[in-house]
C-alpha cells in the first residue's frame, strides 16, 4: 500500500449498532478502512461480520433500528456547488442525514451501489431504460432525450446486445446475468467515483460470474472509479481486489495487499479461512485420494453476545490464555502496509507461543 | 405395510447382496414439463428439463453432478426419488430387501419401502425444516412414516442420529429456530439418515453455508460415508467443492449430460468445450495473474426452444458446420470418460492444471 496519496474515502472507528428488544447487535464495531481512487478494496468475511452494514453505512442506508453510533466516514471527492451547503474539505458521511441534500447528491451519483440480487434491485413495473434515466435526469440535469441516449450508451458499455431494445424491456424479460449488467449500468450511469459492490455475483452461475467480473475490471479501467468489493468468496477476492480487509464480528482483523492475504496471512482467522476452502490444486494433486478439510472449530457466536478480549478467541487455534480472553487486541502494523488485530504480533505475544503457521 | 420394515436395522455390512451390481442405474431418463397456452391450456411445447440422461452410481461412491442453474441437475435428483414423476426412462435401484427394482414402475407402497433407502438433503436449511416441529418430530418423522420405531425406541434412535451428526441429544425438544444454518443442515442430515439408507441425494447441501461451516459439513458427509457405507449423488454448482468430494463428476448442459469422467480426468483433461469453459471460470483463491479466461458469449439455451444440433454450438469456440445440424452422441472416448461432442477426438482442451 502506498502512502496517503489518492485517498478517496476513509472510515475511522465506525460503529453501527442495532438496538433490538433482545439487546444491542454491534454489527460494525470499530472499523477502519481506506479506499483509494481507482483501486479495488475487497472486503471478506462470513455472514454477520458486518461487511454489508459497513457498505450501507457509507450510503447512509442503514435500516432502522440501526444507528451509526460513532466514527467518521470521510469522503474526499468534490460535491457540486449547489449541494455543498457551505461545506469545504472532506465530507463526513457519518454525520449527514440520510435525506439531506448533500447525501442525496452523493448517493447514486458519486457513490453508487450494486446489490447481490439483481431482481430486487430493479423495479419490476418499469423498464430498465426508464430506471437508468431516472438517475441521470436527477443527478446530471439532463433532458429526457439526453438521458435516454445516456441510458442506451451505458447499456451498450456493459455489454448488453441491442441496447435500444433492452432499454425498453422489463427486468423479468432478462436473464440473471443480463439483469446484473443492467444494475451495473444503472450504478455507473452517473460516472461515480466509488462503486460499492455487495456480493454482485453470488446469485450467478460460475460462467456468468466470470463474465461480470471481467466486465467490472474493464469498466474500472475505463471509468477509473474505486470499487469496494464485498464478498464471502475468497476466489473472487483473489481476482478482483488490490487490497483486502478481512472482517470478523464487526471488526477488520487484517488488512493488506491481495498478495499478502493469500501468501502471508497473519491473523489466525484469515489463515483458518484459507485452509477451510477446498483448494482445487491440492484436490487434483491428490489424484482421487480423499482428504478432510481443516475446519474452524465452533461457530460465529450469536450477535447479542459481548465477548471479552479478542472476539475470535473461542475459535482460535493459537489462543493465549490470560491474554486473548481478557485484553482487546489493538491494530498492529506487523509489516509495512500489513496490519492485523491480533496479540500474536503485539507486546503480549511472549506470554504464549508465536506460531506463524506454514504459509499457504 | 410389509413386515420387512418393522424393526430398525443395524448398519449393514459393507457390500451386501449383489455387490457387483451398481447401486443405481439410470437409463435414458426424461422429464418434460408441458408448456400450456390459452384458455383451454393447450400444450404447445415442452420444457425438456432432463433429456435422455443415463448414468450409473456404484456402491459407496460419490458422483458429482454439475452445471448451470436450469440445466436439470436438481430435476434429475428429484426424478430418481420419484419426488416428481419422470416422463420416461428407467431408474434401477439395488434395494437391499427387494433386490433390483425399477423405481419408475413401483407401486405406491413399494415406493415407500424403497425411499427408506434413498433419501435426500436439501440446499436451504431454513426452508427444509418445519419451524413448528421439534427435532424429535423432524428427525423421527421418517421413522414414524416408515413404521420403523415408536415411543422409547424412536427417541433412542433420534438421540443416536443427533449424536452421529454432531448435535447434542438434549436438543431433541428444541425447535429449529434455535439453531444456526450449519446446525440445521446437520438436523436435515440426521433426518435423512434416520432410517439407515444406502443412497443419499445431496442437492446443493453446502451452498447456503458460510465457508468455515461448509468445511465442517463436507467433512461430516465424508465421515458418514465411510462409517455407514453411503453412496452420494452430490448436486452442486461450486466446482471446487464437487472436486473435493466426488469420485466421478458428470456435467449437464440444458437437460443433457455432456461429459462424465473421474474427477481427476474431468478437471485436468476435459474433452467437452463446455466443461473447458466451466473449468476456466472457476474463481481460484490465488492472486497470481493467469492465462486469459475463456469467456462464454451469449446465454444458456432455452430448454423449451433449444438450438438445433448440439445445444452448446451457439456458444462454442470450436463450432463447425456439423455441430449446427446434427446432435452428437454420448460416447466413451477413453475407458470411463464419456463425451457428447463431435470433435471430442481431435480437440485438445485445457483443464485446471494447465491453466494454473
Amino acid at each position: 500500500m502506498s502512502s496517503e496519496d489518492n485517498v478517496l474515502a476513509e472510515i475511522r472507528d465506525l460503529r453501527t449498532h442495532f438496538h433490538l428488544a433482545e439487546g444491542v447487535v454491534r454489527a460494525v464495531d470499530g472499523v477502519n478502512l481506506t479506499i483509494r481512487a481507482g483501486r479495488t478494496l475487497g472486503i471478506v468475511g462470513e455472514s454477520g461480520c458486518g461487511k454489508s452494514v459497513t457498505a450501507l453505512s457509507m450510503m447512509q442506508l442503514v435500516p432502522s433500528p440501526g444507528v451509526i453510533e460513532a466514527g467518521e466516514i470521510l469522503y474526499y471527492g468534490t460535491l457540486p456547488d449547489a449541494a455543498r451547503n457551505g461545506h469545504d474539505g472532506p465530507i463526513n458521511i457519518a454525520r449527514l442525514k440520510s435525506d439531506s441534500r448533500e447525501m442525496r447528491a452523493l448517493r447514486g451519483n458519486q457513490i453508487s451501489m450494486v446489490f447481490q440480487e439483481p431482481m430486487t434491485a430493479l423495479l419490476p413495473v418499469r423498464t430498465v431504460g426508464s430506471q437508468i434515466m431516472e438517475a441521470v435526469t436527477l443527478h446530471q440535469k439532463a433532458s429526457k432525450v439526453e438521458a435516454r441516449e445516456r441510458a442506451i450508451d451505458i447499456l451498450a458499455r456493459v455489454g448488453l446486445p441491442n441496447p435500444e431494445r433492452i432499454a425498453d424491456t422489463y427486468p423479468f424479460q432478462l436473464s440473471g446475468g443480463m439483469r446484473q449488467r443492467a444494475v451495473i449500468a444503472m450504478a455507473l450511469s452517473c460516472d461515480p467515483n466509488l462503486l460499492i459492490a455487495d456480493e454482485p455475483t453470488t446469485a450467478l452461475d460460475v460462467t456468468t460470474e466470470a463474465q461480470i467480473l471481467e466486465l467490472m475490471r474493464t469498466l474500472q479501467h475505463d471509468f477509473g472509479m474505486a470499487i469496494m468489493y464485498i464478498t464471502h468468496n475468497l476466489g473472487v477476492i483473489a481476482e478482483m481486489a488490490d487490497e483486502v480487509a478481512v472482517m470478523y464480528l464487526g471488526k477488520v482483523v487484517e488488512e493488506c495487499s491481495v498478495n499478502e492475504t493469500f501468501r502471508n496471512p497473519l491473523h489466525p482467522y484469515t489463515q483458518a479461512l484459507l485452509r477451510s476452502i477446498p483448494q482445487l490444486d491440492d484436490v487434483l494433486a491428490r489424484a482421487g485420494k480423499k482428504e478432510r478439510l481443516q475446519t474452524i472449530k465452533g461457530m460465529v457466536p450469536d450477535p447479542y453476545s459481548v465477548l471479552p478480549g479478542c472476539t475470535f478467541h473461542p475459535r482460535c487455534p493459537q489462543f493465549i490464555p490470560g491474554v486473548c480472553d481478557e485484553i482487546v487486541p489493538e491494530v498492529i502494523e506487523v509489516e509495512p502496509g500489513h496490519i492485523a488485530r491480533c496479540h500474536l504480533y503485539g507486546p503480549h505475544a511472549s506470554a504464549g507461543r508465536i506460531n506463524k503457521d506454514t504459509p499457504l | 405395510m410389509t413386515d420387512q420394515l418393522s424393526t430398525p436395522s443395524t448398519p449393514r455390512p459393507a457390500g451386501g447382496p449383489a455387490a457387483e451390481a451398481p447401486l443405481l442405474e439410470i437409463k435414458s431418463l426424461k422429464k418434460y414439463f408441458p408448456v400450456q397456452k390459452g384458455f383451454l391450456r393447450k400444450v404447445v411445447g415442452n420444457v425438456k428439463a432432463v433429456d435422455d440422461v443415463s448414468f450409473v452410481i456404484e456402491n459407496g461412491e460419490t458422483l458429482g453432478l454439475v452445471g448451470e442453474s436450469g440445466c436439470g441437475k436438481t430435476t434429475t435428483g428429484r426424478c430418481i426419488l420419484r419426488a416428481i414423476a419422470p416422463t420416461s426412462g428407467e431408474i434401477w435401484f439395488d434395494d437391499p430387501k427387494m433386490g433390483r427394482v425399477n423405481v419408475r414402475e413401483l407401486e405406491p407402497e413399494q415406493l415407500v419401502s424403497v425411499r427408506r433407502n434413498m433419501r435426500m438433503i436439501f440446499q436451504d436449511p431454513y426452508a427444509s425444516l418445519n419451524p413448528r416441529m421439534t427435532l424429535l418430530d423432524i428427525v423421527g418423522a421418517p421413522l414414524r412414516a416408515l413404521d420403523l420405531a415408536h415411543g422409547k425406541a424412536l427417541e433412542e434412535r433420534v438421540a443416536e442420529m443427533l449424536r452421529l451428526v454432531g448435535l447434542r441429544p438434549e436438543y431433541m425438544r428444541r425447535y429449529p429456530h434455535a439453531f444456526s444454518g450449519g446446525q440445521r443442515q446437520r438436523i436435515g442430515l440426521a433426518r435423512a439418515l434416520a432410517p439407515n439408507p444406502k443412497f443419499l441425494i445431496c442437492d446443493e447441501p453446502v451452498s447456503a453455508l458460510d465457508v468455515s461451516v461448509q468445511a465442517q459439513i463436507l467433512n461430516l458427509l465424508q465421515e458418514l460415508q465411510e462409517q455407514m457405507g453411503l453412496t452420494y449423488l452430490f448436486v452442486a454448482h461450486d466446482l471446487s467443492v464437487v472436486a473435493h468430494i466426488s469420485d466421478r463428476v458428470a456435467v449437464m448442459y440444458v437437460g443433457k449430460m455432456v461429459e462424465k469422467a473421474s474427477t481427476y480426468e474431468l478437471f485436468t483433461a476435459p474433452r467437452h468445450p463446455y466443461t473447458e469453459a466451466l473449468m476456466s471460470a472457476i474463481p481460484r483463491p490465488d492472486p497470481t495473474p493467469r492465462e486469459k479466461r475463456i469467456l462464454l458469449t451469449g446465454e444458456v439455451a432455452n430448454p423449451a426452444n433449444p438450438p438445433s444440433g448440439c445445444y452448446f454450438h451457439p456458444r462454442c469456440r470450436y463450432v463447425q458446420d456439423i455441430c449446427r445440424v446434427e446432435e452428437p452422441s454420448f460416447d466413451e472416448i477413453t475407458p470411463g470418460h464419456f463425451v457428447k461432442c463431435h470433435r471430442a477426438e481431435e480437440l485438445t482442451l485445457s483443464g485446471v492444471a494447465t491453466l494454473a
